[in-house]
């Protein structure tokens, strides 16, 4: 039985870990990628040893977060794959905005919000990884050409900016909706948390017991 | 080039506080190239060198005169050779190529890192290397493939106008070894008239599309060229005909910085009022009861 004293158990040492790397690269990443977006935030560059350095580690932190989230798809896409219930609760995001449940369909492991988040996500980590490769003058320069570069500079800015939308959405939510974030520091969510949002997931892990 | 010319300096790079402005009067210097006159002798790529003690590794000839084959980080001015044929004629054109010093510098737009790129009231444009941090985007910036990023120190570099040479009131030093006054160096008021002079002259003896380059879609530049053939400046190496910053770069260093942070900004401020009006997302007390009830009392 996956749930004990402790509560009902939602995710693996393995997935905590994995999910901490990329989040502590995706903040990173965040951080020295608008220190050189916009002049006024240049000052974070001091965060990573100065200008140069930041120039240098950016790219490197992009390659542990797209390893470190290759491993986040492969652990969840198959949770994250649209279904009519999805739907539903789209229709009802007002309601659900609202901290209003009545209507809501019983959910599995993940509601739509998550999956919107998972697969925004997983584009724009593709996206940025493959126009991050372009810009990536110290291996790659000689590889595109200088529009090619242009377009690399103009894509992986605009991704950025939707990856870092999408992640505040995604930790807002994780503080608005009380009893979630034990699922990635502990592991394990309470009963009541699992009944109230993923019904049909806590319907599931009982059932396997 | 470290810059030491505070006072003088109408952009920076990457900063939003405005530039000293006390000192009135400067004057906007420009350097004239008459291609009409270029013999192909190269002392102007030696005497850049020698100026700034720089020396070009021994690379490989593939057959053509130009030598190295394209800009480098030690090469800021390198000789294009292009042999064009003009109905019978064949004619050998030969531009000294190296930065334009826009007076709407696309890489000054493109640089993220304050004061590595600045330009003085006099138009130099010029690389405070100090500041660089090797990023690559004045390379995207530039409408002419001028900067290069050197795999030495992953600085970028190119044709600084000899602004420390013009600070002094010397020429700079291509200007002062060119055998034939291919290169004038001057006002850029002085440039234009000497330019007319040239052209009327170029135009007399049959070459009818003479004329001067000094491209409006940078806001002009301060080097320019005298062409035989100004309606065609590609026939010059590939000069290009209307050059601009590229719209992607405009949109990138333009509207989308603001925006992103005003998105960004948004953003964050959604969730605060969310939190703080509508309130947080409790598991209630009849919840846990009726996981208890599923699972059979082992929860919670």
């Amino acid at each position: 039985m996956s749930e004990g004293p402790q509560g009902v158990s939602r995710y693996t040492t393995g997935a905590r870990i994995n999910h901490w790397i990329t989040a502590i690269s995706l903040v990173l990443l965040a951080l020295s990628g608008l220190a050189l977006f916009h002049p006024s935030l240049f000052f974070l560059t001091h965060l990573f040893g100065g200008g140069q350095a930041t120039r240098a580690i950016h790219p490197w932190i992009g390659v542990v977060l797209a390893v470190s989230f290759l491993g986040m798809f492969i652990r969840f896409a198959a949770l994250n794959m649209w279904n009519k219930d999805d739907t539903v609760w789209m229709k009802n995001l007002g309601k659900v905005i609202n901290n209003q449940d009545e209507g809501l369909p019983e959910l599995g492991k993940y509601n739509a919000g998550q999956k919107l988040v998972f697969w925004g996500q997983s584009i724009l980590i593709v996206l940025l990884f493959a126009s991050g490769i372009v810009l990536w003058d110290v291996y790659f320069e000689d590889m595109t050409s200088v529009d090619q570069k242009r377009l690399a500079a103009v894509a992986h800015a605009l991704c950025a900016i939707g990856a870092i939308l999408i992640w505040i959405v995604h930790v807002y939510a994780a503080i608005w909706v009380k009893g979630t974030l034990r699922a990635m520091t502990r592991g394990t969510v309470s009963g009541g948390w699992a009944w109230k949002h993923h019904r049909k997931w806590l319907r599931e892990e009982t059932r396997k017991s | 080039m470290a810059t030491l010319q505070s006072l003088d300096i109408r952009r920076r790079s990457a900063s939003t506080e405005a530039p000293p402005q006390i000192r009135k009067g400067g004057v906007e210097v420009a350097k004239l190239i008459d291609v009409s006159k270029c013999i192909g002798c190269k002392a102007c790529q030696t005497a850049c060198l020698t100026w700034n003690d720089l020396r070009e590794p021994v690379g490989v000839t593939d057959g053509v005169y130009d030598n190295p084959r394209d800009l480098t980080p030690t090469s800021w001015t390198v000789m294009k050779f292009a042999e064009v044929e003009t109905g019978p004629d064949l004619e050998w054109l030969i531009r000294k190529d190296g930065c334009m010093h826009c007076d709407d510098p696309g890489c000054l737009k493109a640089c993220p890192a304050p004061g590595a790129i600045v330009q003085y009231t006099n138009g130099i444009v010029d690389f405070v290397s100090e500041n660089c941090i090797g990023c690559g985007y004045c390379v995207k910036g530039c409408p002419f493939n001028v900067p290069r990023i050197s795999k030495l120190d992953r600085k970028a570099y190119k044709c600084t106008l000899c602004s420390d040479r013009v600070a002094v009131g010397q020429a700079p030093a291509c200007a002062k070894a060119c055998p034939t006054q291919a290169i004038y160096f001057g006002s850029k008021e002085d440039m234009k008239v000497h330019a007319e002079g040239r052209i009327a002259d170029l135009k007399s003896r049959g070459y009818k599309n003479a004329g001067l380059y000094d491209p409006p879609g940078v806001g002009g530049t301060h080097v320019m060229y005298v062409l035989h053939h100004a309606d065609k400046p590609m026939l010059y190496s590939g000069l290009p005909e209307n050059p601009r910053i590229s719209p992607l770069v405009g949109v990138w260093k333009g509207v989308m910085k603001p925006l992103s942070l005003a998105a960004i900004a948004f953003a964050g401020a959604f969730g605060f009022l969310h939190y703080i009006t509508k309130g947080p997302n409790e598991v209630a007390e009849s919840d846990e009861r009726k996981a208890a009830e599923l699972t059979g009392g082992r929860g919670a």
